[in-house]
């Protein structure tokens, strides 16, 4: 053998060495940025605070939302124009991808981590997807009087393979129990006017629905339906009048903090803070704008609030100790939503019209990192897989 | 229910300011800002792309029925006891004819 053939024959074995031993790594600190307007989703890193890849081909991103398999390998991402994609994070490529609607608005996964479910808008309703192969496995359409179909928001998942949701143009909340899969079945509870967003709470034991046409928000104990849903903060916004709302206020990734609900209020520029022993007001707080997300760090000691235009550049930091603002931040021009990291150490900031995502320190507020992202908005960590309700 | 909104909407659009002349379009730079307005403030209900979300589509064949002057309104005052919410704060009322005589014919890019 030649000397350059011997070098050739070592350098081939070096390179093969190198492909088949790729380094292992988990997922557990991994997430998502999501582009609105080009189709694509920045793969982000917490540990290095670093964007490491990037997936496109994702279609209309406004709006988007996300949820992750258990194993916390895949992002399935949610589009406006009905698409659902599931994203491959340690490959940084797309794994599958179908268009399931032509309006949708979100979604989540099963209990079990097998079944992916998307509401829509057009037509109203929700679908749930296999959640390895995105074959179709059920359908329930919102039609909550012959022939009128409604939007459907705030679907989020329960206990018992069960997704609750309400019905915007319905005034309803439903609660479809998918343990047989092919075959879900369906319990109707009133919620009141145009219900805008619901969640779950993160016991998995309460579902609430935020409510746009009329003060108040819809309580249904999951674990005792049969008692029905009622009615709790009626009034919440008699004191002052309501203003015009310019973004709709988001319920999901809400905030459970000592021993409270933290909820925005619709039209008011104010953080109501609600006891989660009796679901009575405790506090309302004011802050700098209208909410959309309240936001609380994953130890609950602090509650995080962005806001609508025109104060959408703003973001105030409660105490939930003492229910007062402790810190008030101006990380950039039109903040779209915020992220902890898995125990809440720190914080990730889209700024849409920066064109960044900022990191700060949640103890110090001190910037670690900034990350350009085009036209970012939400961020959404794998530590989601393990939350009852993200 | 639409029929009675159209005719009300079709006799308050009368008294907007501009209707019958057409008011001097915004400058350049104001457009370009007026463009990404819509798309983001406005996609946030009506979709990035204007096809519908919360709020109804606004792509031209969905507002076939509507004189700009009717949108204008619409825009301007919002609809009572829906989300949508008046932009008079946001913007003049020949910004506001401009952006319904673009959506007419076709949201600019
Ligand atoms: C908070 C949500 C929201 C935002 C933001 C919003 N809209 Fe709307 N818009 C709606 C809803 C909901 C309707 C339907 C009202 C109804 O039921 O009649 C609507 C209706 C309209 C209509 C009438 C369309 C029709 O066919 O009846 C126009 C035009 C319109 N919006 C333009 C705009 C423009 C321009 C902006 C931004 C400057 C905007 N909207 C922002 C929610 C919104």
């Amino acid at each position: 053998m030649t000397p350059l053939r011997l070098f050739l024959v070592f350098f081939v074995c070096a390179l093969c060495i190198a492909c088949g031993n790729a380094p292992l790594r988990g997922a557990g600190d991994l997430g998502i940025v999501v582009e609105r307007e080009s189709g694509c989703v920045t793969l982000v890193d917490t540990s290095a605070r670093a964007a490491y890849g990037r997936v496109c081909g994702l279609g209309d991103l406004s709006h988007a939302h996300a949820v992750f398999s258990r194993d916390a390998r895949y992002a399935y991402v949610f589009g406006r124009d009905g698409g659902l994609t599931k994203v491959d994070l340690l490959a940084a490529r797309i794994a599958r991808r179908i268009v399931q609607s032509g309006n949708a608005i979100g979604g989540a996964i099963s209990q079990n981590g097998r079944l992916v479910v998307a509401q829509n808008y057009v037509p109203g309703g929700i679908k749930a997807f296999d959640a390895d192969t995105l074959d179709f496995v059920a359908e329930v359409p919102a039609e909550y009087a012959p022939g009128l179909f409604s939007k459907v928001v705030g679907l989020a998942d329960a206990p018992g393979q069960r997704f609750a949701y309400a019905l915007f143009d319905g005034g309803e909340i439903w609660v479809s129990d998918f343990s047989d899969p092919r075959h879900p079945t369906t319990r109707r509870f009133p919620a009141g006017r145009q219900p805008y967003d619901g969640l779950v709470t993160p016991d998995g034991r309460h579902y609430l629905a935020g409510l746009f046409g009329e003060d108040g928000v819809a309580l249904l104990d999951l674990w005792r339906p049969d008692e029905g849903s009622r009615k709790i903060l009626i009034g919440y916004g008699a004191h002052d009048e309501k203003m015009p709302v310019y973004k709709m206020p988001h319920l999901r990734g809400w905030a459970l903090a000592s021993g409270k609900a933290w909820l925005p209020a619709v039209g008011h520029n104010e953080v109501i803070a609600l006891d989660a022993a009796n679901w009575h007001q405790a506090a309302r707080i004011p802050v700098r704008g209208q909410p959309v997300f309240v936001m609380a760090r994953p130890d609950g000691r602090q509650v995080w609030v962005n806001f609508a235009l025109p104060d959408n550049g703003k973001v105030d930091v409660i105490d939930t100790l003492n229910g007062r603002v402790m810190r008030r931040l101006e990380p950039g021009h039109a903040i779209l939503h915020l992220e902890f990291t898995p125990r809440g150490e720190e914080v990730w900031l889209s700024a849409r019209d920066d064109d960044k995502v900022t990191v700060l320190d949640t103890e110090t507020f001190a910037p670690l990192a900034t990350l350009p992202v085009p036209r970012p908005s939400g961020i959404f960590f794998t530590s989601r897989a393990h939350r009852i309700g993200f | 229910m639409r029929k009675t909104t159209l005719a009300l909407v079709m006799k308050l659009a009368a008294s907007f300011a501009f209707a019958g002349e057409s008011p001097p379009a915004p400058p350049p730079d104001r457009q370009r800002e007026l463009v990404q307005f819509v798309r983001q403030d406005c996609g946030a209900c009506h979709g990035l792309g204007l096809a519908g979300g919360l709020g109804p589509s606004l792509l031209p064949s969905a507002l076939e029925q509507w004189p700009p002057e009717a949108l204008a309104l619409t825009i301007h005052e919002g609809r009572p006891d829906t989300p949508m919410p008046p932009w008079r704060r946001f913007l003049s009322e020949a910004e506001t004819l401009w952006i319904a005589q673009r959506l007419k014919e076709g949201f600019p890019r």
